[in-house]
């Protein structure tokens, strides 16, 4: 005990915190790298939410209005590029470092200046990558950037890929190594810094699912890696591994990318179950109800997300035993994702439940995200998924589950956090309008997307046939309130930041346990220095 | 648990998983080798042999079974590539010649390959070739034209539900690709 103590004064024996750029450029404190990553992450959520809107004017008529199709199709790349890679994870990272540390007892992450470099490489990786956009929008001669899909399938990405398909690779490989790095210390963390009588099984399940989800990020980041550089191997150096001339096959291409995209998805999807089965305890007033149950149903969804990925692919003709195993496979991910949500209801039962803020979002967390898990299931029973493949019933699905699932849990944990982060408590009124006006408009953004999809609607097109005009009219309204909304939440961010608003005691929510809440709000910039004693 | 502890466990830790990650690295080249292998294995690919195979099998007269043929020339490549016969019916274990016409329209010489792919995958490995031109390079010059030759049987193991085979030969443009290797040939 006294010697953890020793180490942590060891630590801080430059106690000053410095100030100006320097404090963020060389910071080495978990929670501004925590604050860095997340303005980070919501940047990049404008950035990619402005796509989306292009897109979707685009889309808002039938014919071609506002862009020509080449230029929508590097839309529709760099917006999921920019969302998957740019806003959601990155912000799930900036929850972890702000988090972990507080909910564990530790003085800080275990790799300060790791943390460090993990964040900075971020915005050089984005930069490379919306340069080629901006390159293409006001350039001389529109150089196009990257243009195949954010899944980047080969032949598109490599023998039809653009020149700026390399600045897509580079960016790629620095986003990947950022992650690796913030994964590796996140489970370092875990493992090693852990208050005293803080066992693995005390932990709160925020942290058990960014362990599980750092896992998953050691495990299948390299593979990303791994499939970007045979593209730049294919593309400048004369190999063959996707192009079939050579010897090669391109579905070889979309095996690789699916082994790591499938675990993406929950890379992205589990921590955000972390959040809401911390918030809706609190505000049900009831512990959570089957804590190990769902520790176990995220440890299976993490496993079984290796022998799923092929359920992307069905359409490449796989043998049928093939698609037999990957059709069954996903479906056994419905069985420990329902007894989270059945456990997210049981907390709920009977609680004294109250409706501030974090427990609204987390409640349309809980519904929507539902919503997007059946459509899931729908698209994993192959024969059907034939038709549904590359429609927009499939934009349907994964918004449901990104847009009103990942992105309202960060909502939620913003809410509930923010008196944590800041010292005052984010405006309700603001944060009313924000929660309603996105809750509303999500779901006209996106519900119509499912009958446009089983219509026949293909997705990536800049163009579609009349029949649909009607539904696309009222979806681009939907995508121009939601990106709206957003703006009411960076004034309530702003006001955050700039302590603006009610006082916030160190525990502002009732029904709150756990340790960040025995600390001040704001969160000093040192905490824990002597680990506390968890009974 | 003392200070020097925690840094060696910290140590500790971040060598397993950045070993972890450069062994990921390693498992996405691995995949290569192993989806060809299985791709052998289950057809899952639709690849044929790439080498000939030997035609001696028993012929199963009840069996009737069409093979139908599509040829593609990739994209930007001047070769005028058609199968002489559009399908033709087989019994497995016969023994069957089809001809390919190609035509090369471009005022220089191109080198070709063939690339063979078999629909339903679970086909493909019980087609089998004893002569084919996409085992080799094809060289055409300007304006140069070449009738090929395929021979193949079916294996008579050819699952009981699989009546209508289609193979499909997409000519890819190579001739990058060969003259680098030429050019090195020459220079050693």
């Amino acid at each position: 005990m006294t010697a953890v103590a020793a180490h942590t004064d060891h630590h801080d024996d430059h106690h000053h915190a410095p100030h100006g750029l320097k404090r963020w450029l060389f910071s080495t404190n978990h929670k501004d790298i925590g604050t860095l990553y997340l303005w980070f992450s919501f940047a990049m959520f404008m950035i990619g939410g402005l796509m989306a809107l292009v897109i979707r004017a685009e889309l808002m008529y039938p014919g071609l209005q506002v862009v020509d199709p080449e230029f929508f199709n590097q839309m529709t790349t760099v917006h999921g590029l920019v969302m998957v890679f740019g806003a959601v994870m990155p912000a799930t990272v900036g929850l972890a470092n702000w988090m972990i540390p507080l909910m564990i007892g530790a003085p800080d992450m275990a790799l300060p200046r790791m943390n460090n470099w993990s964040f900075w490489i971020l915005p050089f990786a984005f930069t490379i990558l919306i340069s080629a956009v901006l390159m293409s929008a006001f350039g001389e001669g529109n150089p196009s950037a990257p243009n195949f899909g954010w899944t980047f399938y080969a032949p598109l990405s490599t023998k039809y890929g653009p020149a700026s398909t390399d600045l897509f690779i580079l960016s790629v490989h620095m986003m990947g190594i950022s992650s690796i790095m913030g994964a590796i210390n996140v489970i370092v963390t875990v493992l090693n810094m852990r208050a005293p009588g803080m066992t693995m099984m005390k932990m709160p399940l925020f942290v058990w699912t960014w362990l599980i989800t750092a896992f998953l990020l050691v495990a299948v980041m390299p593979v990303l890696a791994g499939a970007v550089t045979m593209m730049l191997t294919d593309r400048h150096f004369g190999t063959s591994f996707f192009s079939a001339a050579g010897g090669g096959d391109p579905v070889l291409f979309q095996h690789i990318f699916w082994f790591f995209g499938h675990p993406e998805v929950y890379i992205m999807i589990l921590p955000s179950f972390g959040i809401v089965s911390a918030i809706i305890p609190t505000f049900a007033r009831k512990q959570l109800f089957g804590y190990a149950s769902m520790v176990y149903a995220t440890a299976s969804i993490a496993l079984l997300s290796f022998v799923v990925w092929a359920h992307h692919m069905f359409t490449v003709g796989m043998p049928l035993a093939g698609t037999l195993f990957f059709m069954y496979m996903t479906m056994l991910i419905s069985v420990p994702t329902g007894v989270k949500v059945f456990n997210w209801v049981a907390t709920m039962w009977r609680g004294s439940i109250t409706f501030e803020l974090p427990m609204k979002w987390a409640l349309a967390f809980v519904v929507l995200f539902t919503c997007g898990g059946l459509s899931g299931l729908m698209l994993a029973m192959t024969p059907v998924d034939f038709q549904y493949h590359d429609t927009y019933f499939v934009v349907a699905h994964f918004h449901y589950v990104l847009v009103s699932g990942a992105i309202f849990s960060v909502f939620a944990a913003a809410y509930y956090w923010l008196p944590k982060w800041s010292g005052v408590m984010p405006n309700t009124f603001l944060g009313e309008l924000h929660f309603w006006n996105s809750l509303l408009s999500v779901n006209l953004l996106f519900f119509p997307m499912h009958f446009v999809g089983l219509a026949g609607m293909p997705r990536r097109y800049a163009d579609y046939a009349l029949q649909f005009a009607d539904y696309n009219y009222w979806v681009s309204i939907g995508a121009v309130r939601c990106g709206a909304s957003q703006i009411l939440f960076v004034i309530v961010c702003v006001l955050c930041a700039m302590k603006k608003g009610q006082k916030a005691p160190a525990a502002p929510w009732e029904g709150a346990e756990g340790l960040e809440w025995t600390v001040p709000s704001p969160a000093p910039f040192h905490t824990f220095d002597t680990p506390p004693v968890v009974k | 648990m003392s200070e020097q502890g925690l840094e060696q466990r910290n140590q500790r830790t971040v060598r397993k998983l950045v070993l972890g990650a450069v062994a990921m690295f390693g498992f996405a080249f691995a995949m290569v080798p192993i989806y060809d292998v299985l791709c052998d294995i289950t057809g899952l690919n639709g690849k044929t042999n790439s080498t000939a195979a030997d035609g001696a099998v028993e012929v199963d007269e009840d069996r009737l079974v069409t093979v139908q043929f599509v040829t593609v020339a990739s994209e930007g490549m001047p070769w005028d590539f058609k199968p002489q016969v559009r399908s033709v019916k087989v019994h497995p274990g016969e023994i069957t010649q089809v001809n390919f016409m190609v035509k090369n329209s471009a005022d220089s010489t191109i080198v070709g390959q063939a690339i063979p792919s078999v629909t339903p995958g679970l086909a493909a490995p019980h087609l089998l070739k004893t002569q084919c031109f996409c085992f080799n390079h094809q060289t055409l010059a300007a304006g140069g034209e070449a009738e090929m030759p395929m021979i193949f049987y079916l294996d008579p193991a050819l699952p009981k539900h699989i009546n209508t085979i289609t193979l499909s030969y997409t000519m890819f443009d190579v001739t990058g690709r060969v003259m680098e290797n030429e050019d090195k040939l020459v220079a050693r």
